[in-house]
């Protein structure tokens, strides 16, 4: 039996070397979002490795857990989990955004195994979500429905439309995450467009809100078992730094969307490689 | 059945039917219900029923996710809201993965009369057709839209069911086969032109044919009900047959019916067009059929369009 301190270590672990294939996919596709992958990692790593009950031999399980990536251009960090997790080989992670490739710029759920619904155009992940959890309560399953939002993206008006759509239905099966990491492509929220008080807005829209440290895999965990407790619609806040582990690329909004050179690359994989070993 | 009925109100009732033979029909609305006729379906399923409020967006996100769980999901609203608020939804989260989503579009065209604009469905055709995936289904009459409700169901896929906000007569009796893709002669009467029409103007044009019998022009009346994907064979004959064709929609004439016509002769077998429809404009309040004098839409004009069509396959003297 996995001891706390033992679950806390491996799911570090992990966060890191899918930081590393982050790094890695970004360098050799030559293009790609690194900044909001690396922010997400923690938490996709407690999600994949931990909470989500799915099944790697069959992705469309009936009674699975879904998850959404509405900020899809995240798909690197979601790739290495789904590689890691068996959904498909290894090997694909090296052809992403290529021709051919089963991994699209952005998730596409008719090409990937694992992927639960097609997202990248931002804002759209919330409303699918509540389709699937209203679906799965019609079906009677006790599967649960996860989404991944950008902070950025609650800038969209419909992620408000599907907020209050969730809250009127009851949607105890439902659960949100937003990767505060504060920047988007033209700089910091609280310059472009602030969206706070962000826990305010997702209370008074009927959720159940809860505030972390989004690296703090202890808190990651703490805050999912927080939401089956109080069950949905319940949204964890993460505070995140873009680009973590990377040290060059941390808070710094030109990483939102570059692959980095050759040079970049070495140091980054260095850096990140240090973590993992530290462990 | 009554003399006229509006065809989104035979939506509503073979809606409700629908529900009752097939468990897996969800409907969602974004308010409205009442105007697109859910309402009965609301009543008999209510556990089959949502409604998201004024948020179409929304509303086609929910269906997305919806039917991923193995449901047919019809969503239903007006043909503005269902093909431009939504339209990015529509495009990207349901034609694009190919999920079953069918949505009711009421209030197609400026047979929609006093509302004005805001609310006249004009490009959502041309809009709609170009998305990939998607089928466009139009239908005539009242019996037309409650058969192709029932198509829609058995067939897989993203669709957009236009309909009309108010009644018009009967066309078709119970005898009529509603299959997708396939378009339907109305009236044949002889080969001088072939009046290829959809929606209302299936109407208009028999009301020509009326005018043109007179003038001893003898035409087909033809009714595209699914306009995408377009019954092309059809098409084609008709232009062997009669060497020319008039188009007939309450829509733009910018890439609705008349443009999918052009680009089936075009690359197969071109004879004179015309095309009756909106020129390039918006409609605006009124009585729909003063509306239809005003904006070129009436018998009196799908008419003339004839008979410029057949002064033009006179062969000039030599």
């Amino acid at each position: 039996m996995e001891t706390w301190e033992e679950k806390v270590k491996r799911l570090k672990k992990i966060s890191w070397e899918l930081r590393k294939d982050v790094v890695e996919m970004i360098y050799k596709a030559k293009a790609g979002h690194p900044g909001g992958s690396l922010s997400a990692a923690d938490i996709i790593a407690v999600l994949y490795f931990e909470i989500l009950n799915i099944d790697p031999t069959n992705p469309q399980w009936e009674d699975r857990d879904r998850f959404i990536l509405s900020k899809g251009h995240a798909c690197p960090i979601h790739y290495a989990a789904l590689a890691r997790r068996g959904f498909f080989d290894r090997e694909h992670l090296w052809t992403l955004r290529r021709t051919h490739s089963i991994l699209q710029g952005h998730p596409d759920m008719k090409k990937t195994p694992g992927v639960d619904y097609t997202s990248g155009s931002l804002g759209n992940g919330l409303g699918i979500g509540v389709g699937m959890a209203l679906g799965l309560k019609m079906n009677k399953k006790n599967s649960r429905v996860f989404v991944l939002l950008g902070d950025g993206e609650c800038q969209e008006g419909v992620i408000w439309e599907a907020a209050m759509c969730a809250s009127h239905y009851k949607l105890d099966n439902l659960y949100a995450i937003v990767d505060y990491n504060g920047l988007e492509v033209d700089g910091w929220l609280r310059e472009v467009m602030n969206i706070e008080p962000i826990v305010d807005k997702w209370k008074s829209f009927g959720w159940k809100v809860k505030e972390i440290n989004g690296h703090d895999i202890e808190e990651i965990l703490n805050a999912f078992q927080w939401c089956f407790k109080v069950g949905g619609p319940a949204v964890i806040i993460a505070h995140t730094v873009k680009g973590k582990g990377v040290s060059f690329m941390e808070n710094e909004v030109e990483w939102h969307g570059l692959a980095p050179t050759e040079e970049e690359y070495k140091k980054a994989m260095e850096e990140l490689e240090k973590e993992v070993s530290s462990l | 059945m009554r003399e006229e009925i509006s065809t989104r109100e035979a939506f509503g009732e073979a809606l409700a039917e629908l529900g009752e033979i097939n468990k897996d029909v969800v409907v969602i609305d974004a308010d409205i219900s009442k105007s697109t006729y859910t309402t009965t379906f609301h009543k008999k399923f209510p556990d089959r029923a949502f409604n998201v409020g004024v948020a179409e967006q929304d509303l086609m996100l929910v269906a997305a996710g919806l039917a991923t769980t193995g449901k047919i999901v019809f969503t239903s609203t007006y043909a503005v809201f269902a093909s431009m608020r939504a339209c990015e939804q529509v495009r990207t989260f349901i034609c694009y993965p190919n999920v079953n989503v069918k949505i009711h579009a009421s209030h197609g065209g400026i047979q929609v009369g006093a509302d004005g604009p805001t609310h006249q469905g004009t490009e959502d055709i041309a809009i709609m057709r170009a998305l990939p995936n998607m089928k466009v289904i139009h239908p005539a009459d009242a019996i037309a839209t409650k058969k192709a409700v029932f198509e829609i169901a058995k067939d897989y896929g993203p669709t957009y069911l236009r309909t009309m906000r108010n009644p018009t007569p009967i066309i078709y009796d119970d005898s009529y086969k509603f299959e997708i893709g396939k378009g339907n002669i109305v009236l044949d009467e002889g080969n001088d032109v072939a009046i290829i029409a959809t929606g209302i103007m299936v109407l208009m044009a028999l009301e020509a044919a009326k005018i043109l019998k007179e003038r001893g022009i003898r035409v087909k009346v033809v009714d595209i009900s699914t306009i995408k994907p377009i019954d092309s064979e059809l098409i084609i004959n008709l232009a062997k047959n009669t060497g020319g064709i008039v188009t007939c929609e309450d829509h733009n004439i910018i890439g609705g019916l008349g443009s999918a016509v052009a680009e089936v002769l075009v690359e197969n077998y071109p004879v004179p067009m015309k095309r009756i429809g909106l020129k390039d404009t918006f409609g605006e309040s009124g009585n729909w059929k003063e509306l239809f004098d005003i904006y070129g839409l009436s018998p009196k004009h799908i008419a003339e369009a004839c008979i410029d069509i057949v002064k033009n396959k006179i062969p000039p003297l030599k």
